[in-house]
């Protein structure tokens, strides 16, 4: 199966109810297979106008109480921006997933991770977050899918599924979900008509004094548990490391393989790979930055989660960085030679970030 | 018969809250509100209904109206009323909009809800500028009308001309009910009643797509008191955008 197949699998099986989307490469295949599965299933299809109509169709079919998700990639995202937006603001669960292309503009097909700030920094108008999840694999296409739509329906936020091209494409044996789809929880917020009940409103136009206020209050409360129950992470090899990589999606699929070819050549290389880029893994990567002698960011853009992982180091050990910024996905080797020119500062650097490569 | 011996001729609509509005005198909102409300009551779906509430001057809608109400971003009241619909079939589902709402930002979303032929009622409020901003020219400012954006009148050169909805949307094969009314007299509100049940009932009938435009006064950026504005829409709107009933059963009517 391809990661996008994979996707759109586990979105069927998580009990999505209703797509909508908007043709894109590279993630057409989602959308295919979402046409032809969906109505099988006697569940909503609708191939939209644009991506504004598309993440609005989802704002409504939330609004309704269904499960409701959209796909796109890179440009396509960008313009679902405002619906992200009023996602948040209006409390709605959705799931989005964004099989991320290069950029800016309309940039390229090829693989790319150049949109780690929209996701994670949130690129609509605003104070509001999306939880979003990194997949690795065409395996974790499929879980982390399940798991979204488990997250919006808890948390009554937008969950971004932040793939690129690389494992939107590639084809992997998995296995499927055979359980039961997260459990929804009951909506008694949803529009299904004030039927011996007082009318229900979803809105995010807060006016009355104050109001508005206290709405971001509760949002931010609702953030902070987040944080607190959600952050995933993998970690290899990191027990005795003294270079330590940071790496997300395809770039931390490769960071795996140079784990054991730096190991191979006496280098204590390990691998912090978070899952959740929002709620960042911020505890975990202070301690082992206050560990090893030199981190490596390595990202398929010019330095993104870069700036993250420098303000959670604080300076504690220099953050190096290995970036592809042009569509390109680099090779173990590549970054293997990028780890091999690393040498230990000379002295103890005191709240100083190192330099950039 | 009540057991005083008087009979009740004139009441609230069950379906409007008794919240004082914040239209503006001699404005049209407040009357199209009070119609759709006595009209969800007469065909007895209010508790099914959900309604899609615009940017604009009736984005409080749902202060007024005892439905489900959802927001939409600006213009995009067609899709979130499409998605709702989708989701909940058998439910009751209106957009209400303005003209900037649909016509200027949400015309794509407009056109194709309408072309899918969605089983939803589009209530179109055009008043020919934005009132929520303060009198901006709207896609349907008439040639020559002074607005805030066009203070010496608007220019068809380089403006453009007025957008007619509902003979845009008659163009397109899918949509079953289509007619323009308008708030200018005791005869426009009946004729307004009339057409909102027809949509209505078009959509609970499961027949598809119905538009109804309501031409409608706005007297503070018409710059003219209320029955000067009711004059506006009665010669000058009607002139650009005649009322009648452009498409029944899915047929395009003569003018």
């Amino acid at each position: 199966m391809t990661g996008n197949e994979a996707l759109a699998e586990g979105a069927i099986r998580a009990g999505c109810q209703c797509y909508f989307g908007y043709p894109i490469t590279p993630q057409n295949e989602l959308t295919a297979y979402m046409s032809a599965q969906m109505p099988a299933r006697g569940r909503v299809f609708i191939q939209s106008e644009s991506e504004l109509a598309a993440i609005s169709m989802v704002f409504g079919a939330a609004a309704a109480g269904a499960r409701a998700m959209t796909t796109s990639s890179s440009p396509g995202i960008s313009l679902m921006q405002e619906g992200l937006s009023y996602l948040a603001g209006a409390r709605l669960p959705a799931v989005v997933v964004n099989v991320q292309r290069g950029g800016p503009g309309l940039g390229s097909i090829d693989p790319a991770q150049g949109d780690y700030f929209q996701s994670v920094k949130s690129g609509g108008h605003g104070d509001y977050h999306m939880i979003v999840l990194a997949p690795t694999s065409v395996q974790e296409m499929h879980d982390l899918t399940i798991h979204a739509f488990r997250l919006a329906d808890c948390y009554r936020v937008p969950v971004m599924v932040l793939a690129d091209g690389r494992i939107g494409q590639m084809m992997e044996p998995i296995r499927l979900h055979e359980g039961p789809p997260p459990p929804a929880p009951r909506k008694p917020w949803a529009l299904t008509g004030a039927a011996g009940r007082d009318p229900n409103c979803v809105r995010s136009l807060l006016v009355g004094e104050g109001e508005l206020e206290q709405h971001n209050y509760v949002l931010q409360d609702c953030y902070r548990h987040i944080r607190r129950k959600e952050i995933m992470y993998h970690e290899k090899c990191v027990s005795d490391c003294e270079t330590l990589l940071v790496a997300w999606g395809t770039c931390a699929r490769l960071a795996r393989g140079v784990v054991d070819l730096a190991r191979a050549k006496g280098k204590r290389v390990g691998l912090l790979q978070p899952t959740t880029l929002w709620p960042f893994p911020e505890q975990r990567l202070r301690r082992l930055a206050a560990r090893v002698k030199n981190l490596l960011v390595v990202e398929m853009n010019c330095g993104q989660m870069l700036e993250d992982v420098q303000r959670l180091a604080e300076g504690r050990a220099p953050v190096h960085f290995k970036g592809y910024p042009g569509g390109r996905v680099p090779t173990e080797t590549e970054i293997l030679r990028a780890v091999m020119a690393l040498r230990p500062p000379r002295s103890v650097p005191r709240r100083k970030t190192g330099k950039r490569k | 018969m009540n057991k005083d011996n008087k009979r009740m001729l004139y009441k609230r609509p069950e379906g409007l809250t008794d919240k004082v509005m914040h239209y503006c005198a001699g404005c049209g909102h407040s009357l199209a509100h009070k119609v759709l409300a006595e009209v969800l009551d007469e065909l007895e779906v209010r508790e099914k209904t959900v309604g899609v509430a615009p940017v604009g001057c009736a984005v409080f809608a749902y202060h007024y109206l005892k439905c489900d109400i959802s927001e939409a971003a600006h213009g995009r009241a067609a899709a979130v009323a499409t998605g709702i619909k989708r989701a909940l079939p058998d439910r009751i589902v209106f957009s209400y909009q303005g003209d900037g709402d649909l016509a200027a930002i949400g015309l794509a979303e407009t056109v194709h809800a309408a072309n899918r032929g969605e089983n939803i009622t589009v209530i179109f409020v055009n008043n020919t500028v934005y009132g929520m901003t303060g009198g901006q020219m709207a896609p349907t400012t008439l040639n020559g009308q002074h607005t805030a954006t066009c203070p010496s009148g608007r220019d068809p050169a380089g403006m453009g001309h007025p957008l007619r909805v509902c003979e845009l949307i008659n163009t397109l094969e899918a949509p079953y009910y289509i007619e323009r009314v308008a708030l200018d007299g005791v005869g426009g509100v009946l004729r307004m009643k009339k057409a909102l049940h027809k949509a209505f009932s078009v959509q609970i009938a499961g027949k598809g797509y119905s538009l109804v435009e309501i031409l409608s006064p706005c007297p503070t950026y018409f710059r003219m008191t209320a029955s000067e504005s009711l004059k506006f829409v009665n010669r000058e709107m009607r002139d650009c955008f005649p009322v009648r009933v452009f498409r029944d059963q899915g047929t395009p009517q003569n003018a």
